[in-house]
């Protein structure tokens, strides 16, 4: 016992008891309600709330690693992102745009975890089977399909359901025909090409409004529509009063969140089947994976194709949310911010690739934007910062400083694949039964 | 008729002739050594079967198939399958894993219903593994099912190796020195394995091997190759008196001193 205790990190040891048992059920209920309450209670706008609201986040991450009742971790979930957060949203409707934005970014990390992470394919360009989906609804939502063929009109909103599959085949076509061409290069070959296949879609996208206006060149497309509201008069008789811009957030929200969950499951099972085996090996050993009989292109092509088309359903939903797309909207930092997501949180890791892009969605929106404000006011109030200096110009300096310092000292990302995790659980796992032998004799 | 039947096979490198022009023909349930000093080209020949290389001449039929010129995972799915000089495992996987991926040609499970979770994928998953599990006591590492391979020792990794070629229920193996690095008491029990292979179920045993006991305790052919030739072929007695191979062997003026 003593001997067991004492090779464990004092962190271990205060993380131990509340991972798993009754005091897990207890803590962690704790924690989700504790934050609840103060963001409930404070719904301001500052940096305080900003912490409060990671630290919830955080909590479904807690709460998913812990090893208690899966019934416990749905309520947990279904009580936090279904019923606190939006309502905590109707008090302060930034954060929820925040959080939707999050879950957004989260498909999209998830996606290209499935190309980067588990296929072991560098990816520089998915933000282009994002725009292809996005720029499908804003075109065929608002009159400029008209600028393509005056005979045609825009169509229905309610269509925005039947165009989020239209968004995914589009993505999977688009990802298909990048990928037969490209598949064959390997490494830094592939990265640039898909690079500059970001490129070209951007700038097709500035481009083409001659000689037929179909993007609307650089001016981007105005007022895409969203999908009518089914329930909102039943919402109205329930005597809650809101706006329709209020009504449309929450909407946004649980569609994401619904979208997410889905994705999630989705790659989950990928990961564990056949194909999950196969594109972890060809990662792995190319060479000795083809001689297992696995097709490598084909297999390639699979998760590339896969990857694309989650990007190219939630570009349906945020063109639909955003109400405006341009070109610049879909540059290669986007690309790139999302590729930071999946390392920073842990490449081929699904917890991983949710946590890196809640943790860069809230840096990008809240974080430093704060930052660079609180010192500013401090500038302003005389604080020994150089006139010159404009905090609010730097942080993406700040953005990428953090990316060095994580590569640095954790280069495995923060939450890497679930392996490692199995291999301590295992270890934990003969620990207890160990100590059971023990308290037997 | 013959399984493996390679003609005039000539593999190439830059100005090098690794392989030159060798023929090669295997009969179905039989065990046949490759051996030769090094560089000689074993592995390249290996190399060119399995599909890594193409040949620069020659034909290669496979089980009434002529595959030349096809792709390796092609030919692995057709029935040949191999283990590496150099061990190639999927380090980062489990045991198990490492043998579930051999069996990727056998799996058929759709994109549809791994995602839906179908009645077919699960019940092909289940029974993926339990046939995993019986190859991985077959060569008895079954114990360690959820190691990662990277973990194990290496005359475990060996075996593991020939658990994963198995897995595609080939018809024909290429083991590319199996025993290299091995004690006498490994190397014992990694013949008992080989010849097993052939024994219990069946499957036809290409050898590459540098221990000579070995290769003359269980080789039923041996192929020479020196300097990418073939320079000679037969049964043990003959490959064991023949002038050349010797001098390949020891040296010029061996051949007389020997016989
Ligand atoms: N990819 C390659 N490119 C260039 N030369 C190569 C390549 N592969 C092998 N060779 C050369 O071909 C010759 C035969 O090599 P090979 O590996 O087939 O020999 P081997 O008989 O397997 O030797 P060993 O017993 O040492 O494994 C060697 O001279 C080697 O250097
Ligand atoms: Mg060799």
């Amino acid at each position: 016992m003593t001997t067991s205790t004492s090779s464990q990190s004092l962190w271990q040891r205060v993380t131990a008891p509340l991972s798993s048992g009754p005091a897990a059920y207890g803590f962690l209920a704790l924690y989700v309600l504790a934050c609840s309450v103060l963001l409930l209670t404070n719904p301001r706008t500052e940096l305080s709330t900003d912490i409060v609201f990671v630290l919830f986040m955080l909590s479904m991450l807690v709460a998913y690693r812990s090893r208690v009742a899966g019934w416990f971790k749905v309520v947990l979930g279904v009580v936090a992102l279904g019923v606190v957060l939006p309502y905590f949203g109707t008090l302060n409707p930034f954060y929820i745009d925040v959080a939707t934005q999050a879950g957004i970014f989260t498909a999209l990390a998830l996606g290209l975890n499935v190309v980067v992470g588990f296929a072991g394919l560098l990816d520089l360009g998915y933000v282009a089977f994002f725009a292809v989906g996005a720029y499908a609804w804003g075109i065929f939502s608002t009159p400029q399909i008209s600028e393509i063929n005056p005979a045609w009109g825009p169509v229905d909103p309610v269509m925005f359901y039947p165009f989020l599959i239209i968004g995914l085949i589009l993505g999977l076509i688009t990802g298909v025909l990048l990928g037969l061409p490209v598949l064959r290069l390997r490494g830094d070959y592939l990265a640039i090409v898909t690079l500059g296949f970001g490129e070209v879609i951007r700038v097709v996208a500035n481009n083409l409004d001659r000689p037929i206006n179909i993007t609307n060149g650089s001016q981007g497309i105005r007022a895409i529509e969203r999908p009518p509201l089914i329930i909102v008069d039943q919402i109205r008789n329930l005597g809650i009063v809101a706006d329709d811009n209020r009504l449309y957030q929450l909407f946004f929200y649980y569609l994401v969140l619904i979208i997410v969950l889905l994705t999630v499951i989705v790659v989950a099972r990928l990961k564990h089947s056949r194909i999950g085996r196969a594109w972890e090996a060809i990662r792995e050993d190319e060479v000795a994976a083809v001689a297992q009989g696995i097709p490598r292109v084909r297999m390639k092509l699979m998760a590339f194709a896969i990857g694309a088309s989650f990007a190219g359903v939630m570009g349906v939903v945020f063109a639909s949310k955003q109400l405006f797309i341009n070109p610049p909207t879909f540059d290669l930092l986007r690309s790139i911010n999302i590729l930071a997501m999946v390392i920073l949180g842990g490449m081929g890791s699904i917890p991983g690739a949710m946590l890196g892009a809640i943790i860069v969605t809230m840096l990008d929106l809240q974080i430093l934007p704060r930052i660079a404000a609180v010192l500013r006011e401090a500038q302003a109030a005389g604080a020994p910062i150089p006139r010159q200096f404009d905090p609010t110009q730097y942080q993406r300096l700040l953005f990428g400083l953090l990316l060095v310092v994580m590569m640095i000292f954790r280069p495995e990302g923060l939450w890497p694949d679930e392996r490692r995790r199995e291999e301590q659980h295992e270890v934990e796992i003969a620990d207890e039964e160990l100590e059971a032998d023990k308290a037997a004799k | 008729m013959a399984l493996l039947e390679a003609t005039n096979i000539t593999k190439i490198f830059g100005g090098l002739v690794a392989v030159n022009d060798v023929t090669f023909t295997v009969e179905p349930g039989s065990i046949v050594s490759v051996i030769g000093p090094n560089g000689a080209g074993k592995t390249t020949f290996f190399n060119v079967l399995t599909g890594i290389y193409k040949p620069d001449k020659g034909r290669v039929v496979f089980a009434g198939q002529d595959i030349t010129g096809w792709r390796s995972d092609q030919i692995a799915a057709l029935g040949m399958r191999r283990t590496f000089q150099n061990i190639r495992l999927f380090g980062n996987m489990t045991v198990l894993e490492n043998v579930l991926i051999g069996m990727h040609v056998h799996l058929h499970a759709s994109i549809w219903s791994i995602i839906f979770r179908g009645r077919t994928m699960v019940r092909e998953e289940a029974k993926a593994r339990n046939k995993a599990l019986e190859l991985l006591s077959f060569v008895g590492i079954a114990d360690k099912r959820d190691e990662l391979a990277k973990n194990l020792p290496y005359g475990d990794q060996r075996r593991l190796e020939i658990a994963r070629a198995m897995a595609g229920d080939p018809k024909i193996i290429l083991l590319d020195e199996p025993t290299a690095g091995m004690n006498p008491h490994e190397t014992a029990e990694a013949t008992q394995l080989i010849r097993r292979l052939r024994d219990e179920r069946g499957i036809t045993v290409i050898l590459i091997e540098h221990d000579m006991r070995l290769v003359m305790s269980i080789s039923e052919r041996i192929s020479v190759l020196d300097y990418g030739s073939k320079i000679a072929e037969g049964d043990v007695q003959a490959i064991r008196t023949n002038p050349r191979v010797i001098e390949a062997y020891l040296g010029k003026g061996a051949a007389g001193q020997a016989a």
